[in-house]
């Protein structure tokens, strides 16, 4: 166990490299000059010519990739998080620094909410196994992770308008700056996103719960006259987590997906609808670090979860 | 390890015969009695390709040509879905937006799964250090969320159904690595791998005519699944604004261009696409359920 926790240590740095010149490359593909598309694509005249080499000169997209690309890693070390955006000039700090928060705060919900209806959902549904209440747990679960999120919100906001004439605030605030505007904001994000994301953790949590409840551990503590519930909540779901919490790591990226089009229909100024507005106007400093960001998040969540296994499962440590 | 020849002689061998095959029909009809939701979703799939291939007999109008004097009209006898803001007919276009999401879907896996079997089976099946290069660039390419990989992608190819397309491709390529290569490293120490190298057969002869063709099962199930996966992404591209580019009736352009400032006033054009597209989506995660069900020995009796 231990040498596996190091070889996952070890492996993180590689594998955020590789992901780094996955995006350098893939943003370097880009169609037409970079230095043209922010001056309008025009060059036919001598002057625009030149303007177009202060520019290529100014944004040092005249020297060879690899020195580009080590200016860019090292500006994500340094804290200026590769520069600014070409559009309004903000630097990518400031926009980091607005922007982190409302994903931030739509993803802990959209955990929360799932962690506190899924498992609950799935223990009953397996201990209730073909009875009306699992079914229906069933089918839920089925069409939550069948229905795509955004159609959801999009009827979502049409049936809260159509018959609540409720519509959400124009503008996101921030919990710490007025809570009940920001409520309002994330109620629904939050709530259709972990529809999402519960929906495979109540699914796995059911077939672990019924994996577990015929093992004979399960029977014993029966046997010597447990109630029920002590047997389900001590004996049986302690042991059937493990693969609910693998399978929340897999579904991180699901939710931060979901993020970026949630974040678009719901106008929340967050990571995923920066990199969507920037995405359309071509700004790619913008883009290249708010996505290496996303990266970052996954990766270190997926190993803080590996890390994890070992505190969760004594057992895993002496294999 | 020891490999022990009593394995390949049952007791019984000799009086044991082959059943009859069964035929496609009985075949089929058996999954449908023991997995019925299976079915459903198989029979959903089968209407989609029907309405794909045979569009154009099926929609009532072009499903790109203006007709603006009958701009926004309700789903009614005429236009069962009702009509958008150029008049153009939306049950036309659901009909027409199959293909889209069919092509998109199709091609995406076949090209992610060719070149990630190819991949994946060559790194396991070669190792050392090609091998480490390969995982470490799977590894990479996984800690993306894959839309949002998917979405840097057709940014730089720029929009066309193609580049959606090849972005889902590339998107879906490290996973079908990583499992490929895992049934590889386990196909390779099958003793009819050990023959056809003690036979004389080249690495190259060995990987592709046995190695191979003995991994795909587990590659069909993950694909079976990708396809509902890549046409939600596309949908979601193209919902964006970042997909398939207009007039191509896409079903998540179409819900983009009703729920810009139409979502109220005429919500036929957000609903029926997104309708349409969550039925396929439910069609198939019930068959690619099932298919994994049928085809995974490990689930088989439950």
């Amino acid at each position: 166990m231990r040498q596996y926790l190091v070889r996952r240590l070890l492996l993180f740095a590689p594998t955020l490299l590789v992901a780094s010149m996955a995006i350098f490359v893939v943003m370097r593909l880009l169609p037409g000059d970079v230095a043209m598309l922010i001056l309008g694509g025009d060059a036919s005249s001598p002057s625009a010519q030149q303007q177009i080499e202060v520019y290529r000169e100014a944004l040092g997209l005249n020297d060879p990739w690899p020195v580009q690309y080590l200016r860019w890693l090292w500006s994500l070390v340094n804290g200026s998080f590769g520069g600014e955006s070409f559009v309004d000039r903000e630097s990518l700090g400031a926009i980091i620094g607005r922007r982190l928060p409302v994903t931030l705060q739509l993803a802990f919900y959209a955990v929360v909410i799932s962690a506190v209806v899924s498992v609950p959902l799935g223990v009953i549904a397996a201990v209730m196994q073909d009875r009306p209440v699992d079914y229906l747990v069933r089918v839920v679960t089925i069409a939550g992770t069948a229905v795509p999120n955004f159609w959801l919100a999009l009827l979502a906001l049409l049936a809260l308008s159509l018959w609540f004439l409720w519509t959400p605030p124009v503008f996101y605030k921030n919990l710490w700056e007025d809570p009940s505007t920001h409520l309002q904001k994330v109620l629904w994000p939050s709530l259709i996103l972990a529809w999402g994301f519960s929906a495979n953790v109540t699914r796995v949590t059911r077939a672990s719960m019924l994996e577990v409840l015929r093992q004979d551990y399960v029977r014993t503590a029966r046997a010597k006259g447990l109630a029920n519930t002590v047997v389900v909540s001590r004996h049986a779901l302690q042991n059937a987590l493990m693969p609910v919490i693998t399978l929340s790591g897999l579904q991180l990226a699901g939710l931060l997906g979901g993020t970026v089009v949630l974040e678009t229909i719901f106008g929340l100024p967050g990571i995923g609808q920066g990199i969507v507005l920037a995405a359309t106007t071509r700004d790619y400093p913008v883009i290249q670090s708010l996505v290496m960001l996303l990266v970052f998040m996954m990766l270190s969540l997926n190993l803080l979860i590996d890390l994890c296994y070992g505190v969760i499962d004594p057992r895993l440590s002496y294999r | 390890m020891a490999q022990s020849t009593d394995v390949l002689q049952h007791p019984g061998d000799a009086a044991f015969t082959l059943p009859p095959q069964p035929n496609l029909i009985a075949r089929a009809w058996d999954f449908a009695r023991r997995k019925p939701l299976g079915a459903f979703g198989a029979v959903v799939l089968l209407v989609l390709v029907l309405a794909a291939v045979f569009a154009d007999l099926i929609a009532p109008y072009d499903p790109v040509a203006q007709n603006v004097p009958h701009r926004l009209r309700e789903p009614g006898a005429q236009y069962w879905f009702g009509t958008d803001t150029y008049g153009r007919d939306v049950f036309s276009r659901v009909v027409f937006g199959s293909r889209v999401s069919l092509y998109i879907g199709l091609m995406s896996v076949c090209i992610g799964t060719a070149a990630g079997v190819l991949i994946g089976v060559s790194s396991g099946y070669i190792g050392g250090k090609f091998d480490l290069v390969v995982q470490r660039i799977v590894d990479g390419l996984m800690g993306f969320p894959p839309l949002i990989l998917a979405l840097i992608l057709v940014v730089a190819l720029g929009p066309s159904i193609n580049s959606v397309a090849a972005a889902l491709a590339v998107t879906y390529v490290p996973r079908v690595v990583r499992l490929a290569r895992a049934t590889a490293l386990s196909t390779s120490q099958e003793m009819y791998v050990d023959a056809a190298r003690a036979i004389g057969g080249s690495q190259l002869h060995v990987m592709l005519r046995h190695v191979v063709p003995n991994s795909l099962a587990p590659v069909f199930v993950l694909a079976t699944g990708y396809l509902g996966t890549a046409i939600v992404a596309e949908a979601s591209l193209s919902f964006l604004g970042l997909g398939v580019p207009p007039p191509a009736p896409s079903w998540g352009g179409m819900m983009q261009f009703g729920a810009r400032g139409y979502l109220e006033a005429a919500p036929w054009l957000t609903v029926y696409p997104g309708l349409a597209l969550s039925v396929v989506v439910f069609a198939f995660g019930l068959f690619g359920d099932a298919l994994r069900d049928v085809l995974d020995p490990r689930l088989r009796g439950r």
